[in-house]
């Protein structure tokens, strides 16, 4: 059920983002989601992938430094109060989130959130008990298609 | 011309020699007779203290180096009985072992003398106040100038290093004529002191004594604009005394050096021949009056040239030029020695192999600044903001306890710092000097 997150450490420099792009444009890949991470010198770019395994190999080879986390996919209501929701769930059963950041998928009334937490599995658990709709890899994956 | 020994300062070329000759003898036979490392040193080349008859056999003698002072740290290469030992200072180079040094009373008494005798060149009077800007501590900069003033008979001000406000205030009540302290800090002592409305006539200063860090002409004359002073170049390192192994005279021409207690030679560093008069190389110094830490053919690894003509100030004291470079990668940033290595170091303490660096030090605001570019590997790569900033962080911390200077870290992507097919190039210095 967990969907493998794409990260890669960018310079704050212009250009690195395209080079991403591109790298993973010429391997065929689709990037589904993304986020940026920023401070001052550096950058986290978090990508959401059709073929994680392929990409990661495609940017370690042009040289980034690239890892690859379990991250959570659910797909919260899209309407006031959606995402409220799920996050009051998660403070009442004190899952502590690194990070989340949410996309629209194609069909259009639900908005998927990917969470980042430090247990995943456990994160899964609550969440599936408490009835959140969670999006497996292979539907995260093929929405862009 | 006011000189403060006229007798050494003015002797003839031929006087001097003998003078050297004589006292070359003496510590060699000393070094002989007390100090293991010497002994041995000379055993394995074969020289005997009675081989050497003058100053023209200082060529024969072994070298000293730095990792000799580390290797017999802390006392080892001390020529008396620590019971004679009155004072110890130690050099802030942490590539190793602090480099510790020995003074007897008798040291001091030459080190205050060899100061006496360059803040006299520099015009300095028992009539005047100097303010000693220095840190005073265990290294050599504060105490060697604060003795020297006193053996003047100047009025000495401690104020040692920071506190810019109350220095500048004391300046103006106490009536500071002479200031001792690093060439950055006379600029931002200038820069204060327009801050704060502080007028060049509130203050009665004439010159400053400069030193403990690289400086040029160009920065030379914007501290004697600013500040309406004479700015005069002093030397010295604390393996040899500290402060006044050489410093210039008020005609600001090379930097003198009392050569009856420090005999210079301009070595090739590689082939270690000695080079003739006026050639650039690695100036070594040999100490011939010195108790408790005598060196013989000392290592500066400072580059430089000598210059025996007489000085118009009336001196015949070979003068040595302003050191152009380090035949090392050790990097002076903010008065500290700084060696590349020690990043180094640092960094594998943080993974177990060291990611590769480089060091970007520049001036700003007259200040030395220090970036550490650091190349992120893999294993160190977190997906979370705080994790990578937890590692710029403990760099940062652990540079400052080690180094004793504040650097920004800056982590960079992978083979962005340019490799090098030769020795790694580890510095890049945008100091304009």
């Amino acid at each position: 059920m967990l969907v493998q997150q794409i990260s890669v450490f960018l310079e704050n420099k212009s250009g690195r983002l395209a080079e991403v792009t591109r790298t993973l444009a010429s391997n065929n890949i689709d990037i589904c989601a993304l986020s940026i991470a920023d401070t001052t010198d550096f950058g986290i770019l978090r990508l959401i992938v059709n073929k994680p395994q392929d990409a990661e190999k495609a940017l370690s080879d042009n040289g980034f430094t690239v890892s690859c986390t379990d991250v959570i996919a659910i797909a919260v209501e899209d309407k006031p109060g959606g995402l409220a929701f799920v996050l009051e769930i998660l403070q009442d059963n004190a899952i502590s989130i690194e990070y989340m950041y949410a996309f629209v998928g194609k069909t259009g009334n639900e908005a998927f959130v990917i969470l980042r937490v430090e247990n995943p599995e456990d994160a899964l658990r609550t969440l599936t008990n408490c009835d959140i709709k969670i999006i497996p890899s292979e539907k995260i994956y093929c929405n862009v298609k | 011309m006011s000189f403060w020994n006229e007798k050494y300062e003015c002797m003839s070329r031929d006087e001097m020699r003998k003078v050297q000759s004589e006292r070359l003898i003496k510590t060699v036979n000393r070094v002989y007779n007390n100090v293991p490392t010497y002994r041995k040193k000379m055993d394995e080349k074969g020289i005997l203290p009675g081989d050497i008859k003058s100053v023209d056999d200082l060529k024969h003698l072994p070298f000293t180096y730095k990792q000799d002072l580390r290797d017999t740290y802390p006392f080892g290469l001390f020529a008396v009985p620590m019971s004679e030992i009155v004072r110890i200072h130690a050099s802030s180079g942490t590539t190793g072992k602090k480099t510790v040094v020995g003074y007897t009373k008798e040291d001091l008494e030459v080190w205050s003398e060899v100061i006496a005798r360059t803040f006299t060149g520099a015009g300095l009077t028992k009539e005047s106040f100097l303010q000693v800007s220095y840190g005073y501590g265990l290294f050599t900069g504060g105490l060697g100038a604060h003795y020297g003033g006193e053996k003047v008979g100047a009025t000495v001000i401690p104020t040692s290093s920071g506190n810019t406000k109350l220095q500048l205030s004391l300046m103006q009540d106490f009536g500071t004529t002479h200031i001792a302290c690093t060439p950055s800090y006379a600029l931002y002592l200038a820069e204060e002191m327009e801050e704060l409305g502080i007028k060049r006539s509130d203050l009665k200063l004439q010159a400053g004594i400069f030193g403990a860090e690289p400086w040029s002409e160009s920065m030379r004359k914007e501290i004697e604009d600013r500040l309406k002073i004479k700015a005069i170049d002093i030397y010295g390192l604390s393996e040899v005394i500290g402060p006044g192994v050489a410093c210039e005279c008020e005609y600001q021409n090379g930097m003198h050096i009392p050569e009856d207690h420090f005999i210079p030679e301009i070595i090739d560093p590689d082939t270690e021949e000695v080079l003739p008069e006026g050639s650039k190389g690695e100036i070594v110094f040999t100490t011939v009056t010195k108790e408790g830490l005598p060196l013989i053919r000392y290592r500066t690894k400072d580059l430089s040239s000598l210059n025996y003509e007489r000085c118009e100030c009336g001196r015949t004291e070979v003068r040595m030029s302003k050191v152009t470079g380090r035949t090392d990668d050790m990097l002076i940033i903010r008065g500290v020695n700084v060696f590349p290595s020690q990043v180094e170091s640092v960094l594998l303490s943080i993974g177990e192999t060291a990611p590769h660096y480089m060091l970007v030090v520049d001036r700003k605001d007259n200040l030395d600044t220090l970036e550490i570019q650091v190349e992120l590997s893999t294993a160190m790569f977190s997906d979370e903001v705080k994790k990578l900033e937890d590692i710029e962080r403990k760099i940062t911390k652990e540079v400052q306890s080690t180094l004793g200077i504040s650097a920004k870290v800056r982590l960079v992507e992978p083979k962005s710092i340019q490799r090098s097919e030769g020795k790694a190039k580890r510095v890049i210095d945008k100091r304009v000097l």
